[in-house]
């Protein structure tokens, strides 16, 4: 459907960056060095071949015990040419972070703050890196596979018997 | 000796009055308000239980209705609205969500609304029917005419009585 997104990347990224493309359904992925992360996102913003101008979402994703242990997974589309893509870039859990996306497409904020509170990933540069859906009391990242299934971190109870 | 007599049948009567006349708050956060619109709307017409009238606003309200699910995030701000609520005040839990966590066992969803309010009738039910919601109301009146609503039993616990004497006072000239 959009190979000459791959072709393009491929193109301009002989060094390296690109670790592994594929397609699945008709849907172009691509496995990035998490070091290029924000120079491939310009680049698929910028190149006029490609215009990828709309950020359609960024998530996290959990594939413990795997190495690296997170995987960012960004999806991009061109309003203009119809192309869609996947971009996923691997973060160990020692040092988990990646650069961030925010001056890149300004929506990537909120995705990004998302994926900081369920998966613990941090984006360097974010300008406003807190929690965005659990509370600031809230330990720990709820959606990590070794989140205890049972854990509960209230942050208000009744006495038993009480009004 | 008559003022024991006189409040014993005053609390009747305001009972009865109170339980005729619920103003209703609802704290409706999920799926299970598309049946509770059923409630109001003519089919079901809880206008003839006289708890019609939706109050926006806690203060003017003495039915908190917890409709859908409760997050733990969402926990102070269902406990304080009930605690704006003018006393007595009674609850009820519509759906399993509000009264247990319903389907959801995870880190976000609390497991049930009394967890940080008292509750005084559960409606269980992936949405309730609204009849079940119409059982629950009249469950509840019955539980009104009788003095048993938490807050009810905590008044009374705390001040010996659930009915202004004030008036009972003035008539008969005597304390207590």
């Amino acid at each position: 459907m959009a190979k000459i997104v791959l072709d393009k990347l491929i193109e301009r990224f002989a060094g390296g960056e690109i670790l592994e493309t594929g397609s699945q359904h008709g849907n172009e992925w691509a496995r990035v060095v998490p070091s290029a992360w924000r120079q491939v996102a310009e680049f698929l913003r910028d190149e006029p071949a490609l215009h990828m101008n709309m950020f359609v979402d960024l998530t996290c994703v959990d594939r413990q015990p795997a190495e690296p242990r997170f995987d960012v997974v960004l999806h991009l589309y061109s309003i203009e040419k119809k192309y869609r893509v996947r971009l996923m870039a691997g973060v160990p859990e020692k040092q988990a972070s990646i650069a961030t996306l925010v001056p890149v497409w300004p929506g990537a904020n909120w995705f990004e703050r998302e994926a900081f509170d369920m998966y613990g990933v941090r984006f360097e540069g974010h300008p406003d890196l807190r929690r965005i859906l659990m509370y600031q009391e809230f330990q720990g990242h709820p959606l990590r596979k070794d989140y205890p299934k049972e854990k509960r971190q209230p942050l208000l109870r009744r006495l038993p018997g009480s009004v | 000796m008559p003022v024991t007599f006189y409040s014993s049948k005053l609390a009747d009567a305001v009972n009865w009055a109170r339980k005729y006349s619920l103003f209703q708050y609802p704290f409706v956060t999920a799926c299970c308000g598309m049946e509770f619109m059923a409630l109001w709307a003519p089919k079901y017409d809880v206008a003839r239980f006289g708890a019609e009238f939706p109050r926006f606003s806690p203060r003017q309200s003495d039915l908190l209705i917890v409709v859908g699910t409760i997050t733990e995030r969402q926990a102070p701000v269902l406990r304080r609205i009930y605690d704006q609520m003018c006393e007595p005040k009674w609850v009820i839990a519509f759906g399993v969500c509000a009264s247990t966590g319903g389907f959801y066992q995870n880190y976000s969803v609390m497991p049930g609304a009394d967890q940080v309010i008292p509750v005084d009738v559960y409606v269980p039910g992936c949405p309730p029917r609204p009849e079940q919601a119409l059982d629950a109301l009249v469950l509840l009146q019955e539980r009104i005419q009788r003095g048993e609503g938490h807050s009810q039993v905590v008044l009374k616990q705390e001040k010996g009585f659930d009915v202004p004497l004030a008036a009972i006072r003035a008539k008969t000239g005597t304390g207590a």
